[in-house]
Formats: C-alpha cells, sequence, structure tokens
C-alpha cells in the first residue's frame, strides 16, 4: 500500500466513522423520543448503516 | 447451568487455542515457498518455523483468509508435519485432469500431470516449465498462465458440509410438522429464524407478493449464517470472506432482482417519472449504475465484514506470539474472546443484512405503484 | 482491488453457483415448502380458533339475553296469572256474598213473613181462646150470677159495655 492509498483509506475510514457515529446517535435519539418505536428504528439504522457501510467497503478496495 | 458455562467457555478456549496450534504449523508451508522464491524470503519467519514475527503472521493471516487445496486440522511447524488431508484437484486446461493435491507435497514440488508442470503458489496453481518458474507482472501477481481450476477446495468442503446440515435440519423440521404442530428439540431454535425472516425481512420488504421469494431469502441466509458461524470455529474456514463466493451470491440476487422486475421498475430506471426532462437523461445512467452497484455493495459488504473479523482475531492471536510474556498472552487471549463474542453478533448481522437487502431490492423491482406514479416515498424501505 | 481480482477463484464460484441453486431447490421442496405450510395451517388453525370462541363468546351472550328473556317473560305470565286469580277470587267472593246477601235478605223477609204470618196465627188462636176461656168464664160467672135476677142484669151490662171495648 503507497502513502497516498493509505491517506484516502484513512480519510474513508474517518468519514465512515462520522457517517456511522450520526446514524447511530440520531437513532438513539429517536428511541430515546419513542421507545416505542425501536423495532422500527433499528431496522432502518441497520439498513442505512449497511448501505453506507457498502460505500465505504467499495472505497476502501478500490483505493 | 452455571457448571455449564464453565464448561462452553472452555470450550471455546480449546477451540483458540486449537487455532493457535493451527497457526504454528501452517507456517511452514510459507517458508518453503519463500525460500524458493527470493524475493519474498525476508518476508517469512526464522528457521525454528514457529510464526513469530509481524510478517511471519500477516502471511499466516494472509493465508487464512484463501482458499486451500488441503484440509488441514493443525500442523506442527518445527518438525514440517501437517495434520490434514489433501483434497481432489480437478483441472480444465486442455482436457479434464484429476489428480490429488498431495501432488504438492504443500506447494513444497511441482506436480506434473501429462506432461505440464503445475505449481501451487499462494493457494493458487500455475501452469509453469520443469523448474517451477514463477514470473511477475507489473502489479507484482504472477503473470504464469492459470489452468481453470474446478478443485473441491476446503471452501466447496464448507459450503457441501453446510448444505448438508442444512438440508438435514430443515427436512427434519420439515418432518417433525407432520407428527405435531409445534416443533421439538433443535427446531425450537430454528423456527423462530424462520418466522423472523419471514415476517421481519420479507413481509415487509417485499409485499403481498413475498410468497415466492421465500426460498431463495431462506435459503440464502441460512447458508450464509451457518458459513459465517463455520468462520468462528478453528477450522481455518472463510468461505464468506471469498470474494468469489459473495460474488456468487450477489449474482443471484442480481439475477432474481432484474428478472422479477416489473414495468415500473424499468421505467423508474429508464424514464424516471414526475421529474423534468432532462433530469430523466441525468437521472438514466445513475440508475442503471444503481443497479449493478447495489448487488456489488451486497457482495463488497459481506465478503469485507467477514474478512476484517477474521483479520482481527487472528492478528489479536498473532500478538500473543510476537510478545511471548505473561502480560500479554492472557491479555489477548480475553480480547481475542472479546472480539470472537463480536463477530458471532457479526456473523448474525452480516446474514440478516444480506437477506434483508436482497429482500429490499427484490421488493423495489416487484413493487405496483401504479396509483401514485410521483409519489417516492413508497420506495423507501417500508419497516 | 487488483488484490481481489487475482484472488478471484472461477473454480470456487462455480461451485457456489451450483451447491446454492441446488441447495435452495432441494430445501423448497423438501423444507421449505412443508414448513412454510404447517406455519401457516397453524397460524390459520390459531386464528380460527381465536374466531371461534369469540363467535361462542357471542352466542353465548345471546342466549344468555334470551335466556333473560324468557324469564322475563315467564314472569310477567306468573304475574298476570296471579292476577287474574286475584281478580277471581275477589269477583268470586263479591259474588257469594251478594248472593248470600240476597239469600239472607230474602230468609229474612220469609221469616218476617212466617213471623207475621204465624203472629197473625197466634193472634187468632189467642183471640179464640180468650174468646172461649171468655165464654167459660162468662159461662160459669153467668151461672153463678143467674141466680139473682138483679145481678143478671148487671152482669149484661157490664158485659155489653166491655165487648164495646174489645
Amino acid at each position: 500500500m503507497e502513502i497516498p492509498q493509505m491517506v484516502g483509506a484513512g480519510l474513508i475510514v474517518i468519514g465512515a466513522g462520522i457517517g456511522l457515529g450520526m446514524i447511530g446517535g440520531r437513532a438513539m435519539d429517536a428511541i430515546a423520543r419513542q421507545p416505542e418505536a425501536t423495532g422500527k428504528i433499528q431496522t432502518a439504522m441497520i439498513i442505512i448503516a449497511a448501505l453506507l457501510e457498502g460505500i465505504a467497503f467499495a472505497a476502501l478496495f478500490a483505493s | 447451568m452455571r457448571k455449564k458455562n464453565i464448561f462452553n467457555f472452555f470450550l471455546g478456549g480449546l477451540f483458540i487455542l486449537v487455532s493457535m496450534n493451527n497457526m504454528n504449523g501452517q507456517e511452514n508451508e510459507h517458508n518453503d515457498e519463500a525460500e524458493e522464491h527470493g524475493q519474498e524470503a525476508h518476508a517469512t519467519a526464522e528457521e525454528d518455523g514457529a510464526v513469530n514475527t509481524k510478517e511471519g503472521i500477516k502471511e499466516f493471516v494472509d493465508h487464512h483468509l484463501k482458499d486451500s487445496h488441503y484440509f488441514s486440522f493443525f500442523a506442527d511447524g518445527e518438525a514440517g508435519e501437517h495434520f490434514g488431508f489433501p483434497l481432489p484437484v480437478i483441472l480444465w486446461d486442455n482436457g479434464l485432469k484429476v489428480f490429488s493435491a498431495s501432488e504438492f507435497h504443500y506447494g513444497e514440488e511441482l506436480a506434473e500431470i501429462d506432461g505440464t508442470h503445475y505449481k501451487l503458489y499462494h493457494t493458487k496453481i500455475y501452469k509453469t516449465d520443469a523448474e517451477g518458474t514463477i514470473t511477475y507482472d507489473e502489479r507484482g501477481f504472477p503473470a504464469n498462465e492459470k489452468p481453470l481450476d474446478f478443485s473441491i477446495t476446503k471452501n466447496v468442503i464448507a459450503m457441501l458440509t453446510a448444505s448438508l446440515l442444512l438440508f438435514l435440519f430443515f427436512w427434519g423440521l420439515a418432518r417433525n410438522y407432520k407428527k405435531s404442530k409445534i416443533p421439538t428439540g433443535f427446531g425450537r431454535i430454528l423456527e423462530p429464524l424462520v418466522i423472523y425472516v419471514r415476517d421481519d425481512i420479507a413481509k415487509p420488504n417485499i409485499g403481498p407478493k413475498y410468497k415466492k421469494y421465500m426460498s431463495l431469502l431462506l435459503t440464502v441466509f441460512f447458508f450464509i449464517l451457518l458459513l459465517n458461524l463455520f468462520g468462528l470455529t478453528p477450522l481455518g474456514i472463510n468461505v464468506t470472506g471469498n470474494i468469489a463466493v459473495t460474488f456468487g451470491l450477489a449474482l443471484i440476487t442480481f439475477l432474481i432482482v432484474q428478472f422479477s422486475g416489473n414495468k415500473h421498475y424499468w421505467k423508474h430506471i429508464f424514464w424516471m417519472p414526475g421529474v423534468p426532462v432532462p433530469m430523466k437523461i441525468v437521472l438514466m445512467p445513475i440508475e442503471i449504475l444503481g443497479m449493478f452497484t447495489k448487488p456489488f455493495a451486497l457482495m463488497i459488504r459481506l465478503f469485507a465484514n467477514m474478512t476484517a473479523g477474521h483479520v482481527v482475531v487472528m492478528s489479536l492471536l498473532g500478538l500473543i506470539f510476537i510478545f511471548q510474556n505473561w502480560i500479554a498472552g492472557p491479555t489477548f487471549f480475553l480480547f481475542t474472546i472479546f472480539i470472537s463474542v463480536i463477530e458471532l453478533l457479526v456473523a448474525f448481522l452480516q446474514a440478516y443484512i444480506f437477506t434483508l437487502l436482497s429482500a429490499l431490492y427484490i421488493g423495489m423491482a416487484v413493487e405496483d405503484h401504479a396509483d401514485h406514479p410521483d409519489d417516492h416515498s413508497d420506495d423507501l424501505p417500508v419497516v | 482491488m487488483w488484490k481481489l481480482i487475482n484472488d478471484f477463484s472461477f473454480g470456487l464460484f462455480f461451485w457456489q453457483i451450483a451447491i446454492l441453486i441446488v441447495l435452495i431447490l432441494l430445501l423448497k421442496k423438501y423444507a421449505w415448502g412443508p414448513i412454510l405450510n404447517s406455519l401457516n395451517s397453524r397460524e390459520e388453525g390459531i386464528k380460527d380458533a381465536l374466531e371461534s370462541a369469540e363467535k361462542a363468546r357471542i352466542e353465548m351472550q345471546n342466549l344468555k339475553a334470551d335466556n333473560e328473556k324468557l324469564l322475563q317473560d315467564a314472569r310477567a305470565e306468573r304475574d298476570a296469572i296471579l292476577r287474574e286469580a286475584r281478580e277471581m277470587k275477589e269477583k268470586v267472593i263479591t259474588d257469594a256474598s251478594e248472593e248470600a246477601q240476597k239469600k239472607a235478605d230474602k230468609i229474612v223477609a220469609q221469616a218476617k213473613e212466617s213471623i207475621n204470618l204465624e203472629k197473625q196465627a197466634a193472634m187468632t188462636e189467642l183471640k179464640n181462646q180468650v174468646a172461649n176461656l171468655s165464654i167459660e168464664i162468662a159461662e160459669k160467672v153467668i151461672r153463678k150470677e143467674l141466680s139473682d135476677k138483679k145481678e143478671q142484669h148487671a152482669m149484661i151490662e157490664k158485659m155489653i159495655g166491655n165487648a164495646k171495648l174489645n
């Protein structure tokens, strides 16, 4: 792995981390606000996290 | 109850110990390869044959992630002995060639079949000359010609085992229903999973037409789940962390989605309703690209998650052998257990996500939204 | 990326597709079909059982209402019968008492009449007796008085005077 690729991979991980953190945080907020909708929120959260993860992995492997 | 827990704990520990043993042994293989190819000689371990350097562990982990033509349980690196069995090699190279992988002697020797020399180099079979020379391309990968390798490798054995187990489990469950309305024994674990896949994955995402896709979703879910769980055993199997396997899984999803797409689906791709004409032209290539990126993301996600999990577990185990003292050993041992538990969660989660997203994509393709062509809110997952 | 492409094994891909498709077909025939069918039938059975229980409950309620109605009817009928009986009783009593009154009146009237008749008869008899007695007395008196002429006349005079009084 060359240096630019490493930097790129780091940036990807930072971005993905921020994104996952926001998804998780907002989902927690939503669950706290509406505990009865926990199941739906979790499913939606996992789907979006999975999509984000897919993009992040694709970028990592492309780098 | 408590006794049982302790027993399980020790069982888990035993698995990890066996993994370590495995690690000690397979190193020999790399060592020999490395010696044969000078440019990699620096990359592998010392003469005693134990994996306790950074490069050696990296090599070992790399090897573990790949498929293998041997099914080795563990090996004694110092004595150069392997405990396992070779698997049949099936090559298509101007005719079918079938022989045992034992001809390769764990990569040490060339196999000469019908006058052609084959070399096992980093778990791949290449055609070489009589000396076993490997030439490299500009990216550093072997440039030798590769015969079509239909070998029954370790991953194929694992898939066959998983399929057999799945068939036995669910055939048993199906027969169980003939005797009583309520499953007994192991079926009590399987039935809620089946109901979960049906009620929480298929029904809300596909809609009323879910029945047609239940066989696919259930099979894919349990297939991935079982292979993920196989990956956590010390047998050194990494099936779902193999790009060819995930490519196959994603390809099936892709084909099913395309073939079950109704006219709304195709209209959404080629001529997006409800947006101005210039936008339609811009959206068309994006949507066509989206057709392929969806299964591509499925493939990469499963592959990367399982590979990453294996790398983390193996690296933590490798750290024990790098430090080799009484503080690092137990610490990394506990770390490994912790990560293994997380990997158990990931095994379920990835099987769930793969099935869920497949269902979602199928749902998008078969959905009826004739009454509101402009309303895209129902494109979103209804969960 | 190139590492991944280099790692791609067509043989493994081939076996994977083959195994998965065979597995899907086998499981569809031998496992998922029967399992999903029996799950569905079980769920439908539960639904049916719940529905029939609800139906039975409603029926029970209807039955109870019917019973209540029957009971009410019976009670009303009983009340009516009782009232009728009471009325009849009262009527019978009134009729009886009226008749008795009438009879009593009749008896009293008859009694009065017979008393009157008896009285008259007794009166007549008394008169006759008195008359006889008086004749006897008179006979005796006369027999005794007739011995004296003067006295005879006096006597006759007296008697005639008395007779006028009577």
